[in-house]
């Protein structure tokens, strides 16, 4: 902001152009769109299952939750989740961290530990499908 | 992170509360924010009580009223009075809008509150400092960009396309909406704001601009352009009846509408 006048002596508008545009963002709306709705397609699929295995025996919640077809929606399910809670994350984190270290940082744990909460939940998924 | 208190020496303190004129029994109790960067102290909010039988209806009207018979001292922008100039754009009872298009009984509240816009470095009581705010505004270059050699007469344009101009062309650049905008407050270095957005789509929808390729490059931009979140306060702030944000939506419409 152009809080005090006298601190820069760059004018209005060098400041606003600031590094220029970049020429990207539209990519990141689109698929926080599109993740949108696939999480709800796959919710809807997934929920009903996961509640009637939950209430199941050991050895047949093993079964449902590893029959191909419930593995592929849990595995839909966690990689669509994963990526839209990234691209949230990451609009959070540019709307409340100016400062440019801290939000690198942020940025790049974002990203880890969605990859970590990711391929953890798949591996899950992967070992009770192939019956690890 | 986001800096949510004020520094202590913006932190508001009691004003003075200015005597009641006599003789009348029809008063408007005025709260206002004050502020002076030539005595050193905090912004305070002084009180005054407005003679409705000699005033105006409008916020504006007590606004005037109060320089001209109580306090010289007070400083507001204010030209046109009929909604038309943008100039006495504050924040009245909670909600950025004109003073002079705002009616004192509008205010459900006992009092009629006044800030100066949001989240603006203040000149001096309800003056803020737009210089951001026009800087962005010229940085869309709300012009007409052509190529084609200028025909003698006027660039001819469908009155379909006129048409969608409806909605856009009226913006007077009061800054209430980029001001209520909360990313605009968190970011305002780098997001251009509704008022801004909403002139550029004004030029991007423009049948008779050849540049709109361009403009889209220039806004295709997590901050400039990407950081509007529809919050809609813009829509609800203008006192215009404009809706930038449905402006800012059409816009992102278009960046992804050239992606396939």
């Amino acid at each position: 902001m152009s809080a005090t006048p006298g601190s820069s002596m760059r004018t209005p508008r060098r400041r606003v152009a600031g590094l220029g545009s970049a020429r990207s963002g539209t990519g990141h709306f689109w698929l926080q769109r599109v993740t949108a709705l696939a999480n709800l397609l796959l919710i809807l699929i997934a929920l009903p299952i996961v509640i009637w295995a939950a209430g199941q025996e050991q050895a047949q919640t093993l079964a449902i939750l590893g029959h191909p077809l419930v593995a592929i929606v849990l595995l839909l399910l966690i990689f669509s989740v994963c990526f839209h809670m990234r691209i949230g994350m990451q609009v959070v984190i540019e709307d409340y961290v100016p400062a440019e270290g801290m939000k690198v940082l942020a940025l790049i744990a974002n990203t880890f530990f969605t990859i970590a909460v990711g391929s953890a939940g798949a591996f899950a998924v992967l070992k009770i499908s192939f019956g690890g | 992170m986001v800096q949510l208190t004020l520094p202590k020496n913006s932190q508001l303190v009691e004003g003075k509360v200015w005597p009641k004129p006599a003789g009348t029994n029809r008063l408007t109790e005025y709260k206002i924010y004050r502020w002076n960067p030539d005595d050193g102290k905090n912004p305070s909010v002084d009180t005054y009580y407005v003679d409705r039988d000699d005033c105006g209806p409008m916020v504006l009207d007590g606004l005037i009223w109060i320089k001209t018979k109580i306090d010289p001292t007070l400083t507001f922008r204010r030209s046109c009075r009929e909604g038309i100039c943008g100039s006495c754009a504050m924040n009245i009872d909670g909600t950025n809008t004109l003073a002079c298009l705002k009616s004192m009984d509008e205010v459900d509240a006992s009092a009629v509150k006044i800030y100066p816009l949001p989240h603006m470095p203040v000149v001096k009581d309800l003056v803020p400092d737009l210089t951001q705010f026009y800087a962005q505004h010229a940085s869309v270059e709300p012009w007409l960009h052509t190529e084609t050699p200028a025909p003698e007469k006027e660039w001819r344009q469908a009155r379909g396309d006129r048409e969608k101009l409806d909605g856009l062309y009226e913006c007077i650049l009061c800054a209430c909406c980029s001001t209520s905008c909360p990313s605009y407050w968190w970011n305002g270095d780098r997001y251009l704001g509704p008022a801004a957005l909403l002139q550029a789509y004004r030029w991007l929808i423009d049948s008779r601009d050849e540049a709109t390729g361009d403009r889209l490059d220039d806004l295709e931009d997590p901050f400039r352009l990407y950081r509007c979140h529809t919050i809609m306060n813009c829509a609800k702030a203008c006192p215009k009846g404009l809706n930038p944000a449905k402006a800012i939506a059409e816009i992102k419409k278009m960046m992804v509408a050239r992606q396939f």
